[in-house]
């Protein structure tokens, strides 16, 4: 089944497809050597790192091994699909080589503390294994076959003579199996294979192998061990060269603020972008801001709108933040000088004119370089500034002042008393991204999301554009469904 | 011998430092060949000086080095830690993160008050030579276990210097373990937690079927003559109420237990082997049927439970755990700490092992030879009751030198064993 001892010699007996890449698993032992230009750079970085974020935060929200991997099957399909062999169709190698690349920019990324190198290890070993787990027996053992992982086949001459160890041993770590018939065959026609017990520490400490002169006898349903078990050993030594060599990189100064913000998103615990199309949304009357903020903002937003509300006024940064945020969201430039005008009613309109129009202008690329500025993501709005008042209220409010605020926010909205001490417990775990998908979610309990659904597939909210766009496009679904109902019934 | 009678005094300490502790053996020892290297220049030591104030990260270029700072400070004890990835006397102006602890011997560390609950003739730091047994057998089975099952060959088992005793594995895939491997080989070689109130807790090393696992199989061979003379005959563990009573405890079996309960309060005078043999006639009675091998597995649970080795498991898990060195005096009772063979281990008596007392005694009494006192002094010892001793960790240390010479003539050793991911760095960067 599996090849023993040697390197295999030649490719596997099964069919190669002509593919560089002949298996969608990887242990990334080759770094990428084709030519990128440095935007495929970034998008295959950041689309790996919305996967690993999910899984990272699959940890936090206590989601069971199958959720988690249902949730990341679910993003990798969206992100970053890798289809199998038989899939001829599909590009296959093109699908790889992202999939090694994102990997090895986010190894940049990730090298440079013990902190990040462990979290990068455990999320990228976790992706690994839910990729393992989802492998057909035949992709498995064809990439089993393609990489020397050392370890030795047992011959039938030393099963036999160190039968009796080998059959308790496989006793003690199987699952009960009741029929003494079926236990003796399945043991005969298990295959051994023996490795150093260093490269199996899980199984030596929970004494499920047979050991002998250092030597783990390790029965075929444990190689996922082994396999595992060297993935991380490998990462994690790979890191430290990598971080080791760093300097020499860092030198490319067209590369170090595109690492530096992924390493930074991946703390914040999510990728640092959110792009999907409303930008092209529906347009957006200056006067239906009111309401819309009150129906679907994120509390980071909500708070920025009651603020200028309240006093009529926004300081530049607020108004930088708040103005991406409702360009983002369709306020076309014209509405959105409408609705500055008016909220700023303290103010003359020469005063607006000439303090306030052309940032405004400005933020919308029709002033200064011409740039459009894209909305401030949640990862952004977590960092730590000396605009201490714009950070994510959830990471900033106390939990008496976030309490208050929630209940004033979104009782409206469905939200109680009783669910208060939840949000609070995840605040407080370090998590305020989740505390946010989890007011997301109770707060669009009506519209049927659910538990654990998050902004859809289990994801969390990443950036309030997101937030407010798929609650607006769930309202309208949902009446859409209510109509249908009425003119059925 | 008792405790007025031992001097730990400075002046006494200091003799002992200059004139008989083996230097030279433990840098052998530690070093692994006769050059200095990292393994020797880059490991820790931690002093304990008079009035417990605690020095640590010393290390030293040579064994020279070493005895001219040990007689300068003339601590009360000396331990020894890893080998760190910079010298531990320039921690403080190593760069964060290069200073991390890179190899250290695999330690082990038994002690005899772990073995409170199941020994009858002493307690707490009282030890005799009737609960030494104890140790033996924790010694005969972890050696054997060790040996089997790993494939180590260069362990040095060294009397603590009181009431118990340290194993140190210097081979190179041992001392290059992970913590992570520590905590797994603990994991495995561990059966019984000390500290844990025993009787409440059922054990749990069995697998479906009440298969044993085959390495604790193999143990429970050496396990049960023990048992027998040690448990049974020796310590009578069973005899008194409150034995028997923790025995019942273990006997997960309700109608058994009901039995046996009578039997023992009605008759007192019931020895332990008699008690024993009650458990083994009620086993006979069930031959053929299934509830004989609920008793056997009971059976070989309790014996486990009673003779099996109690480790602290603390030691043994980290890289940077510091140990007693060898050859270092025990504060209170002055004798050395020395190296003890395992092989004849149930002969080994503590009270016989040499005090700092009865060595200055013997280098007193040496006929005064001007022309040799003035000569090198660290030889004494081959003068004294420590010569065989010493001379075993020699006999240890060339076991370890001879791997080494082995080694670097390339000779496939231990060597082959280890293999090496090689991972790459991105290397496509001048490409975007
Ligand atoms: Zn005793």
């Amino acid at each position: 089944m599996f090849k023993a001892g040697n390197k295999a010699q030649t490719t596997s007996d099964l069919p190669q497809y002509g593919l560089e890449y002949p298996h969608r698993l990887n242990f990334y032992d080759r770094p990428p050597l084709f030519d990128v230009t440095l935007e495929e750079f970034e998008v295959a970085a950041l689309d790996r790192l919305r996967i690993l974020a999910e899984i990272e935060s699959s940890g936090a929200r206590n989601r069971s091994w199958d959720e988690t991997k249902d949730v990341t099957n679910k993003q990798c399909d969206k992100f970053m699909p890798l289809h199998s062999n038989t899939a001829i169709h599909v590009d296959r190698d093109s699908e790889r080589k992202r999939d090694v690349l994102g990997h090895f920019v986010l190894r940049l990324a990730f090298c440079r503390s013990d902190e990040l190198r462990r979290r990068f290890v455990k999320a990228e070993s976790t992706l690994f294994r839910i990729r393992y787990d989802g492998q057909s027996q035949v992709e498995r053992e064809a990439f089993l076959q393609s990489r020397d992982f050392d370890w030795i086949a047992v011959s039938d001459a030393e099963k036999e003579q160190h039968s009796k160890e080998l059959y308790d041993a496989y006793l003690v770590s199987g699952s009960y199996q009741v029929n003494k018939a079926d236990r003796e065959f399945n043991f005969k026609s298990e295959k051994f294979y023996k490795v150093r017990w260093t490269r199996v520490p899980d199984l030596i400490e929970r004494r499920k192998v047979f050991l002998k002169a250092g030597w783990a006898y390790v029965p075929s349903r444990e190689h996922s061990s082994i396999v595992f078990q060297e993935f991380e050993v490998c990462l994690q030594k790979a890191l430290e060269l990598t971080a080791k060599a760093l300097p020499r990189l860092d030198e490319d100064t067209r590369l170090v603020p595109i690492l530096s913000n992924l390493s930074q998103g991946f703390l914040a615990g999510m990728s640092s972008e959110w792009t999907s199309g409303t930008e092209n949304g529906e347009d957006i009357r200056a006067e239906m801001v009111d309401e819309l903020a009150r129906k679907h903002y994120p509390m980071c937003m909500r708070y920025m709108h009651d603020n200028l509300r309240r006093d009529k006024h926004l300081k530049h940064f607020g108004r930088l933040q708040y103005g991406l945020f409702l360009k983002v969201l369709g306020l076309s430039i014209e509405e959105a000088i409408i609705f500055w005008r008016k909220s700023f009613s303290g103010k003359t309109d020469d005063e607006f004119n000439k303090q306030y129009k052309y940032n405004i202008r400005h933020s919308y690329g029709l002033e200064g370089k011409g740039v459009s500025y894209p909305a401030r993501s949640c990862t952004q709005i977590l960092m730590p500034t000396d605009k201490a008042e714009y950070v994510c209220p959830y990471k900033l409010f106390t939990p008496e002042n976030l309490q208050t605020a929630l209940l004033k926010s979104y009782s409206s909205q469905g939200l109680t008393s009783n669910d208060l001490p939840e949000v609070l417990n995840i605040v407080k775990a370090g998590h305020p991204h989740v505390a946010c998908t989890r007011v997301f979610e109770i707060t669009h309990a009506s519209c049927g999301v659910k538990k654990g659904e998050g902004v859809g597939d289990g994801e969390s909210v990443t950036h309030p554009n997101q937030y407010a766009a798929l609650s607006i496009e769930l309202e309208k679904t949902h009446r859409e469904e209510d109509f249908d109902a009425m003119a059925i019934g | 011998m008792s405790t007025d009678e031992i001097d730990v005094s400075t002046p006494a300490m200091l003799s002992f430092y200059r004139r008989l502790y083996p230097y030279k053996s433990i840098f052998n020892w530690l070093n692994h060949e006769h050059t200095p290297t990292r393994r020797f220049t880059h490991r820790e030591f931690a002093f304990t000086l008079q009035g417990d104030v605690y020095l640590r990260y010393n290390s030293f270029a040579t064994a020279e080095e070493m005895k001219k700072q040990v007689c300068m400070l003339n601590p009360t004890r000396f331990e020894i830690g890893p080998v760190y990835s910079a010298r531990p006397r320039d921690k403080k102006t190593a760069r964060p993160g290069a200073f991390v602890p890179v190899q250290r011997e695999l330690v082990f560390d038994i002690d005899m008050t772990d073995y409170d609950p199941v020994r009858t003739c002493c307690s707490g730091a009282d030890i005799c030579r009737r609960c030494w047994s104890f140790i033996s057998a924790a010694v005969r089975v972890l050696d054997n276990a060790i040996r089997d099952q790993y494939g180590y060959r260069h362990l040095l088992w060294v009397y603590s210097g009181r009431r118990g005793i340290h194993l140190w594995i210097s081979d190179k895939e041992a001392t290059d373990l992970t913590d992570e491997q520590r905590k797994a080989i603990v994991g495995w070689l561990s059966v019984i937690a000390p500290g844990i109130k025993e009787a409440s807790k059922k054990l749990n090393f069995r697998g479906g079927h009440f298969t044993l696992p085959p390495s604790l199989r193999a143990t429970l061979t050496h396990l049960s003559p023990i048992f027998v003379k040690l448990i049974l005959e020796d310590q009578d563990c069973f005899g008194s109420t409150e034995g028997w009573e923790t025995l019942l405890e273990y006997i997960h079996h309700a109608p058994l237990q009901a039995t046996l309960r009578k039997l023992w309060s009605d008759d007192p005078t019931r020895s332990s082997v008699d008690k024993w043999g009650d458990i083994k006639s009620e086993r006979r009675k069930k031959q053929g049927e299934k509830e004989f091998a609920i008793i056997n597995a009971i059976m070989e649970d309790i014996i486990i439970q009673y003779t099996y080795p109690r480790l602290d498991a603390e030691v043994s898990k980290h890289r940077n755990h510091l140990l007693k060195a060898p050859f270092c005096i025990h504060p209170k009772t002055g004798r050395v700490c020395v190296p003890v063979d395992p092989s004849s281990i149930e002969e080994f008596d503590p009270s016989t092992v040499p005090t700092i007392t009865q060595l200055l005694k013997e280098l007193d009494a040496l006929p005064v030879d001007t022309e040799e006192s003035s000569a090198v002094h660290h030889a004494d010892w081959e003068k004294t009751s420590l010569k065989p001793y010493v001379e075993m960790l020699d006999r240890h240390c060339m076991g370890l030198m001879e791997e080494t010479r082995k080694v670097k003539r390339g000779a496939p050793g231990e060597k082959s064993l280890h293999r090496e991911c090689r991972p790459q760095l991105m290397a496509p960067l001048n490409k975007i």
